[in-house]
């Protein structure tokens, strides 16, 4: 097998998977830092390498609109926003995974208005997170190329049929050229192949979508979603092995680093986790036992793992990089905490909210976090989050 | 436009794709208007509905009245809903994976003059090959008769009661079609429920285009408009002999009056026909209804004068 | 009864077969019926094609029949008949 290596932008990475996808509609509004995306894909359609209809839509909402529309007829669909882009199609987020349609979609995280702001932070998805999709998140620009074709194997499942984001930093990671590894057109092609949809917009066998339901049977059809979900966390290793064995790489629900023997573990998320890992690797030259724990699949909630990784360590700094105003903790955090208290586990937790609208997280930050890990007694961590690094 | 015109009842189609069963009420125009444009239409054809009294009284779980292929997803997108089902059949049919049927999507006025106008304007500014119709009941009638941009002037709803200072609805029907027309798109209609053949035709000839059509359906809505659900076709039918609506058609930027009104009816019949506009006939509302007049008279005139100004085209 | 399995097994995503609406009875919601008086029709289908629901069945003798199950006596009918040839008359 030729491996074919390209320099590119994580924005340039995902267009080239959705090519080699079969993918058969994007709809799609272009919106900074996910531009570059919609525009290579135009690249492909003007130069006749797209065989898909390419749809430019007038608005996020409608993109999404036409993605729900496109996959009921069976067509394998694509877009990809931000931000306020994807704040604005909310509405629609709720109704295509209602209707199961396994559509991806990348996100290029970015701050919501107000302050407006183009750069990095999660509030966009953690906005929408109880929207029923499936939530994956991305550390670098090889890892974005190859979740996109693994987001629709998994999200074509019969088992699973749900729709799936693909969640990259603004800039650190659309933005940023790196040395990505792809996949020959026709392995990419057989790996997917084209999953036969059951109900699907055909004269042949009419069905009805999208009906209205009463209260003695609305919430059935929300419970199918919480089986999806489960169906969904069961499915991603089996996903991932096929994966695995079309390309050499495996990511896991979490990625791991030094977390075996470590004391003390870092919970982040997106490109930050390469931030803290290096941090980590520093450190551990100096003989101090840190570990990062990069939470890549966020919904479903990867509770098992969590639980494992946390087994004996002596405190743990969990990074949100988006806020819950008002909440007790952000949307992490709370996550976690949760699990804890549900499997009577307590590992003394610090939460954390850092890089907000792009604020730069660095080697340094990472390390002043982990340091103040190891110099607190961690009985006396503090309760309420830390806002890191804000000028208050 | 090559198309099969339809000249008599009887060549229509027994087995229709609306099913009886459905919860509109009784006496409903929508439902009548939709029945004719699917039987008008080919049976392989897959339906869009915005939300709206035609979504939520024909789909209640476990009762569809449909009986071909149907998706509701939101309000304000059927016109993006329909633009990804038209592209997405495009692209499979184009691969091998499947084959194109024609699109129909039903919005409401709401849907369509107010909260889906920006879907609808996407979509045909886009070119999709698919046939738009809004069925005007001239207020949000589903969530309990309030105005909507095309509510007329003068008009009672829940949101525009009259009163002392008020008339009713103080602002004027929006003018959808000239909207739409100005995309630029083949074929845009207008027409009633009361003019079987005439909506029928304008259907068939909406869905003989390779690209975007429209119409503009006029819906008595007797809970609405208030009068007695028998009177449904003879309101529409009023409608258009009074001139309050002028059934015409835009093929390819070219205006024609297709049912021409020579002599009115006074629009008086029209208007004390309906509850939602009788006190427009009291001397205090004498002022409205001096508007409201020539704004039917206005709109017609409108219609005319581009029929002859296109004319020559 | 399809509708009643439906209801016992929700279907996935709420997605229905067609015209399961068939099934559902709207008898009640009349107060008055339609009557056809088959020596005066024409069968001009005028009623067929102004009925909203449609509770109208076209018959092989070029005639009409009403579906009482799914009418709703709205009336649209006697109005609309151009030979009178229709009458809404009291349920009892």
């Amino acid at each position: 097998m030729m491996v074919q290596k390209l320099a590119l932008s994580g924005d340039e990475a995902i267009a080239y998977a959705v090519k080699q996808c079969d993918v058969d509609l994007v709809a799609a509004y272009p919106i900074t830092p996910q531009t570059i995306i919609v525009e290579k894909i135009s690249e492909f359609v003007a130069n006749g390498e797209f065989d898909g209809e390419f749809i430019p839509v007038e608005s996020e909402h409608s993109a999404l609109s036409t993605c729900v529309g496109g996959s009921l007829t069976g067509a394998r669909v694509f877009t990809a926003t931000a931000s306020q882009g994807l704040a604005l199609m909310h509405e629609i987020l709720y109704a295509a995974s209602g209707l199961r349609t396994p559509i991806v979609m990348a996100i290029v995280n970015r701050a919501l208005n107000s302050p407006l702001s183009i750069h990095n932070d999660h509030a966009d998805m953690m906005g929408s997170r109880d929207c029923g999709w499936i939530q994956i998140y991305v550390e670098n620009v090889q890892e974005a190329y190859d979740r996109i074709i693994f987001s629709f194997k998994l999200a074509e499942r019969e088992d699973v049929l749900l729709p799936v984001t693909v969640n990259l930093d603004a800039f650190f990671l659309s933005h940023n050229v790196e040395s990505v590894e792809l996949i020959e057109d026709g392995v990419v092609k057989k790996f997917l192949g084209r999953p036969k949809r059951k109900y699907r917009l055909d004269p042949d066998e009419p069905y009805s979508f999208g009906a209205m339901a009463y209260p003695w049977n609305c919430f059935e059809f929300k419970y199918q979603q919480v089986v999806a979900m489960r169906n969904a966390y069961k499915a991603f290793d089996e996903v991932e092995d096929e994966f695995s064995k079309i390309s050499g790489r495996k990511y896991g629900k979490l990625g791991k680093y030094w977390t075996d023997d470590a004391d003390y573990l870092m919970f982040i998320m997106g490109s930050s986790a390469g931030t803290a890992k290096y941090a980590a690797r520093l450190m551990r030259q100096e003989g101090l036992k840190v570990g990062v724990v990069s939470v890549k699949l966020y919904r479903p909630f990867p509770e098992k793992e969590i639980l494992e990784v946390l087994e004996g360590k002596k405190g743990i700094a969990v990074m949100d990089r988006s806020i819950s105003f008002g909440a007790p903790t952000p949307p992490l955090a709370s996550d976690i905490r949760s699990v804890m208290f549900a499997n009577d586990m307590k590992v003394p937790m610090m939460s954390f909210v850092y890089g907000m609208g792009g604020r730069d997280f660095s080697v340094q930050d990472a390390r002043n976090i982990f340091e103040m890990l190891m110099k607190k007694d961690p009985s006396e961590y503090p309760k309420e989050t830390i806002y890191y690094g804000v000028k208050a | 436009m090559s198309y099969k015109p339809i000249r008599t009842l009887f060549e229509l189609p027994t087995e229709e794709n609306l099913a009886p069963g459905h919860r509109m009420c009784s006496g409903c125009g929508v439902t009548v208007g939709v029945r004719q444009i699917l039987l008008a239409a080919p049976k392989d054809v897959i339906v869009v509905t915005a939300t709206g009294c035609l979504e939520v009284s024909t789909v209640a779980y476990p009762y569809t009245a449909w009986r071909c292929p149907w998706v509701h997803v939101a309000f304000e997108n059927a016109a993006a809903v329909a633009s990804g089902i038209e592209a997405a059949l495009k692209a499979l049919e184009r691969k091998g994976y499947g084959k194109r049927h024609p699109v129909i999507a039903f919005g409401g006025d709401g849907g369509t003059y107010d909260i889906g106008i920006q879907a609808l304007s996407g979509a045909l500014e886009r070119g999709h090959r698919f046939l738009y119709v809004c069925y005007d009941n001239e207020a949000y009638m589903n969530t309990g008769i309030q105005r909507s941009g095309g509510t007329p002037y003068g008009t009672w709803t829940t949101t525009t009661p009259f009163g002392k200072v008020r008339p009713g609805k103080t602002e004027v029907k929006k003018n959808l079609m000239g909207i739409v027309v100005a995309h630029g798109i083949p074929y845009a209609a207008t027409a009633s429920i009361s003019h079987w053949k005439d909506l029928m035709n304008k259907v068939r000839k909406a869905l003989s285009c390779d690209g975007p059509s429209f119409i503009h359906l006029l819906t008595p809505c007797n809970r609405g408009w208030r009068f007695d659900p028998a009177q449904t076709i003879r309101i529409a039918k009023l409608a258009v002999e009074t001139r309050y609506f002028p059934l015409y058609e835009v093929e390819n930027g070219v205006y024609r009056i297709t049912v021409p009104v020579p002599r009115p009816k006074p629009i008086e019949e029209f208007i004390k026909a309906q509850g939602r506009l009788r006190h427009l006939l009291r001397p205090e509302y004498a002022d409205a209804l001096a508007t409201f007049k020539k704004q039917v008279e206005d709109y017609y005139s409108y219609v005319e004068m581009m029929t002859k100004a296109t004319s020559s085209k | 009864m399809k509708v009643k399995e439906l209801e016992e097994h929700p279907t996935f995503a709420a997605v229905l077969p067609p015209a399961t609406s068939e099934e559902y009875d709207t008898t009640g919601w009349r107060a008055f019926k339609p009557v056809v008086d088959k020596e005066k029709c024409t069968g001009c289908l005028i009623c067929w094609v102004y009925c909203p629901e449609p509770a109208i069945i076209r018959t092989p003798d070029r005639k009409i029949e009403f579906d009482y199950k799914h009418c709703k006596g709205c009336g649209i009918c006697e109005v609309e008949c151009p030979v009178k040839a229709i009458k809404m008359v009291k349920e009892v």
